[in-house]
């Protein structure tokens, strides 16, 4: 199990960026998923202009943006778990090694 | 009870101490911390005074262990914490016994570096040998067996074969090379090897090329001993003929710093003599083990106490020191010390110096006396870990004046709140809030591991301001709505959309008219309404009327309570002519002008908008109280100042906010222009008649005259306004009037900077979200969870160093100079002195710091 490749340092920072963004993006992903409108303007809507405006066009594509960027920010979320896994490992080790020395 | 408002009353104390008692009274003392003490014979240098045997004495111990200290950390043996509370200062008598032991674990020391050098020198120089005997087997091997002795020296030259094996040796020193006639001389040694080329080169044109050189490098590196580095150095043999070139080579040795060995050139005597060096070497390392052993030992024993021997010596100086400040009374039979004392602590001193005496075995009590003096006495606020930043800051700026008002205690809450306000957002606030209760809650364990960075210690230093300032932030944040420039829609937004499909699909912009349906004529509960993020077009220039107006609100309100704190002085100083010439004026100043501009904002905000079942109405009383007459109150309140009035633009408006506004502000000018002679000339003028008055019943400045009289215990300072040219009282009040007639519109205006940092921030925010983050949600399919996971560590990134560190910052400087001019120049004067009390806590603080 002593596969120690991240110092000290770059371990906490990753243990602190994983928390946060677990919190963050996991939230975030919940207000995609209630459709929040103050997240309207962060939505890939990329067939705006050419094609014809109709509303019902419109609002299948918002619906289709947010469920797609809800889960897209569930993945991220996952992934930083992996991180949070990860580098909790590393900062253990790091820790453990320095008590022993 | 010691309190945060004012800073404590101080007592000068003569103090008369027994010779024999004054030591363990002083060592007390310094246990206390409560007592500064006056330098006494400040004429006197350095080594004139009564115990600088002793401070001498202890300094030399200082260094002992200061050198035991390096020899432990060379080692990297962990020196112990000191287990539980700090020993006590010992006695006088202890010290000889400190300084023997110290003596003797030096000297211990020393011996055993000395020899453990001597061993290693030893064992260098046979190392080479050993090494120059193996390399040069290969040539005699050579020479044996060859035909001629050009023929075999050239292939000796050429060939370097180290797998020979060893001839015999002599051990011993031969420098002539007697036995060997078909051979040339020869010397051999060992040097650096970044020497070699120079060497060569140097060899070659000196002997004129009659010198062969052969050299073979050492692969493992040796240890200097006296510099304990690892070198590589190579072995040579020079080969040449007759005694003229052996010293010219020597020389040139010498020069090189190269050492030379003697090498037998009996096959024979050389293998004995390897073997003499082997078994040399094997009986050196056994030494040199137990040599190391040995020293070890003596360190492990040494750095359990090294920590404790640091206190004690520290103390017994620290005890010298001061006592070197005090006098000597005539009989010599007791010390004469001063001392400033906080007044409420007079019962804890007396006490501590109770002990010390019994202590000592003394039976004379010390004498502890008040005096009076005209001096002004140090400040000392009673602070804890929780005030102590806080006041500090205040500090920073100046120290307050002996018993003045101190704005710590009003800091601990304007402060993070100002800093708020410039800070505002939830997710940033947080971020802070979630740094400094870290701080906080790990308190002890960080301040154990003494972290040395300095930028960590302003950090630590400030941790309750910064979780503080944290949750301030976290609710300005909520007011303003922002969470990383983003809304939360709590309570759900007061504003509908009333307009078809067609027109929502056929127009870009649409305005949400509040005099109309779209708003539900109830505000948003808490903050500002989250339907605000969406508006692109106008959010900045409704956020911008909000937050100047805010700014503009708790800038005129912190200035008044700066000039209220400034009655407090004035009442707590007797300076009954300040009251009236001072602070009435300036308060009247103020509240005519720009508490009047405040009112008018409240008026506007509650005055007009719209009538709920009139929308649109044009009826004329409907109208005037409409958002579309509000007039503006920055044009309001400069036509006051200038009595003016602007043509009305608006006919089915009112010219004015409210009947007699007109009047009422003209009345408001004249009297707040009024105040500002009574600021330049009032008190000038009741000084010169005082003065007159003084000179008509011709005596003396009495004590008590309004203008100078002090409270209390309060010394009264030394020459007050009496003889002071009554020109300089008039340009100093001059100075000050104008200061605080044109600060107040400049300071009005300074807090303006509340918005202006606002702005930028939430901006930045807003910037930070649509450049980096907004380019990880953009993306159709699920690889765009990838990205995203990629992006948001930028993101973060951007958001911790500019958002949390860089405009926390510099929002933390500006709320800084809104306390120290904005607010502290109504009341602070700033003028006093620290009271540094004499404590062993703070000076072996200092010396731990010093020393790391």
């Amino acid at each position: 199990m002593a596969c120690k490749f991240c110092g000290p340092k770059l371990s906490l920072c990753g243990l602190v960026l994983s928390v946060w963004g677990i919190i963050q993006l996991t939230l975030m992903g919940v207000f995609y998923y209630i459709r929040a409108v103050a997240l309207l303007e962060d939505l890939p809507l990329e067939s705006e202009s050419d094609e014809p405006h109709t509303l019902d066009r419109f609002i299948t594509t918002v619906e289709a943006g947010y469920t797609q960027n809800a889960y897209n920010c569930w993945i991220a979320a996952l992934l930083y778990v992996i991180t949070l896994v990860v580098s909790g490992h590393q900062f253990w080790m790091n820790n453990r090694s320095s008590v022993s020395m | 009870m010691g309190s945060l408002f004012r800073s404590e009353e101080m007592t000068l104390c003569q103090l008369f101490l027994q010779s024999e008692a004054a030591y363990a009274c002083v060592s007390e003392l310094g246990e206390l911390g409560l007592v500064q003490f006056r330098d006494l014979n400040p004429d006197v240098n350095a080594f004139q005074r009564k115990f600088v045997n002793e401070v001498r004495r202890c300094d030399e111990m200082e260094r002992k262990l200061r050198y035991l200290e390096k020899e432990i950390r060379r080692d990297g043996i962990p020196m112990l914490e000191i287990p539980g509370e700090c020993p006590e200062a010992p006695q006088p008598r202890e010290m000889i016994d400190l300084e023997a032991t110290f003596e003797k674990l030096e000297n211990e020391l020393r011996e055993v570096n000395q020899n453990a050098e001597a061993l290693k020198r030893n064992y260098l120089e046979l190392t080479e040998l050993k090494h120059i005997l193996r390399k040069t087997q290969v040539f005699f091997d050579e020479h044996e067996g060859g035909a001629s002795t050009t023929e075999s020296m050239t292939r000796a030259l050429i060939s370097d074969d180290p797998n020979r094996h060893m001839g015999h040796v002599q051990l011993g020193l031969r420098d002539k090379q007697e036995s060997l006639e078909f051979l040339p001389c020869f010397v051999a040694g060992v040097i650096l090897r970044e020497r070699i080329p120079a060497f060569e080169r140097m060899l070659w044109r000196a002997c004129r090329g009659n010198v062969f050189l052969r050299q073979a490098e050492i692969d493992s590196p040796l240890e200097d001993p006296s510099s304990s580095d690892q070198v590589y150095k190579s072995v040579f043999i020079i080969f040449f003929q007759g005694d003229q070139l052996k010293t010219r080579v020597k020389k040139i040795c010498e020069g090189f710093r190269a050492t030379l060995y003697p090498c037998p050139e009996a096959p024979a005597d050389r293998r004995e003599m390897a073997m003499g060096v082997m078994t040399r070497i094997e009986d050196l390392n056994t030494v040199l083990g137990q040599t190391q052993d040995h020293r070890h030992r003596v360190l492990v024993a040494a750095a359990k106490n090294i920590k404790n021997w640091f206190v004690k010596v520290r103390k017994i100086k620290a005890i010298y020191h001061t006592l070197n400040l005090f006098n000597l009374d005539v009989t010599q039979k007791c010390l004469i010390a001063e001392c400033w004392v906080p007044a409420l602590d007079l019962e804890t001193i007396q006490l501590a110096l109770r002990r010390g005496t019994e202590r000592s075995g003394s039976s004379v009590p010390p004498i502890l006396n008040r005096m009076e003096t005209l001096e002004d006495p140090p400040t000392y606020n009673r602070t804890n870990k929780f005030t102590s930043a806080f006041q500090n800051l205040i500090y920073a700026y100046g120290v307050a004046t002996y018993r003045e008002v101190n704005p710590a205690p009003y800091t601990i809450i304007t402060f993070p709140f100002l800093f708020a306000v410039m800070f505002g957002d939830l997710g940033h606030g947080a971020i802070m809030a979630v740094f400094g209760f870290w701080m906080c809650y790990k308190e002890k364990p960080l301040q154990a591991k003494r972290i040395d960075s300095e930028i960590w210690h302003i950090f630590f230093g400030g941790r309750y301001i910064i979780l503080l300032m944290g949750l301030f932030s976290m609710y300005t944040g909520l007011i303003y709505n922002d969470i990383f420039s983003k809304s939360l829609n709590i309570f759900g937004s007061s504003w509908r959309n009333n307009y078809n499909a067609s027109t929502l699909a056929s127009n870009r912009l649409l305005q949400l008219n509040p005099d109309s349906d779209d708003y539900l004529q109830y505000p948003y509960p808490f903050g500002i309404d989250p339907v605000w993020q969406l508006a692109e077009a106008n959010k900045i220039i409704f956020m911008n009327a909000y937050k100047m107006k805010i700014s503009i609100i708790i800038g005129v309100f912190h200035m008044l309570f700066g000039v209220c704190l400034s009655l407090w002085n004035h009442i707590y100083f007797k300076r009954r002519t300040s009251i009236y010439v001072e602070f009435v004026p300036q308060i009247v100043f103020l509240t005519l002008l720009f508490f009047y501009m405040v009112l008018l904002m409240f008026i506007k905000w509650t005055t007009y908008g719209s009538t709920p079942g009139h929308f649109g109405s044009q009826e004329p009383e409907i109208v005037k109280t409409s958002a579309f007459c509000a007039p503006s109150i920055l044009i309001t309140f400069i036509n006051m100042m200038l009595f003016k009035t602007d043509e009305n633009t608006r006919p089915q408006c009112d010219d004015v906010m409210y009947s007699g506004q007109m009047a009422l502000q003209k009345l408001f000018v004249i009297v707040a222009l009024l105040c500002v002679p009574i600021m330049l000339f009032g008190k000038p003028y009741f000084i010169m008649m005082e003065q007159k008055q003084r000179a008509r019943q011709g005596h003396q400045p009495v004590e008590g005259a309004a203008e100078n009289g002090t409270a209390g215990g309060a010394p009264v300072p030394a020459g007050g306004h009496h003889d002071e040219e009554i020109t300089e009282v008039f340009i100093h009040q001059g100075i000050h009037t104008i200061e605080y007639v044109l600060g107040s519109v400049s300071h009005t205006a300074s807090y303006l900077r509340l918005w202006a940092l606002s702005l930028a921030h939430a901006q930045l925010a807003e910037v930070a979200w649509n450049m980096l983050l907004r380019k990880g949600l953009m993306s159709t399919d699920f690889q765009g969870g990838i990205f995203l996971y990629i992006v948001f560590a930028g993101w973060a990134a951007i958001s911790v160093s500019i958002l949390v560190l860089m405009e926390g910052l510099s929002a933390f400087l500006h709320t800084l100079r809104l306390h120290w001019v904005e607010f502290q120049s109504k009341f602070y004067a700033g003028e006093g002195y620290l009271f540094q009390p004499f404590s062993f806590e703070i000076i072996l603080d200092s010396a731990g710091q010093a020393e790391e």
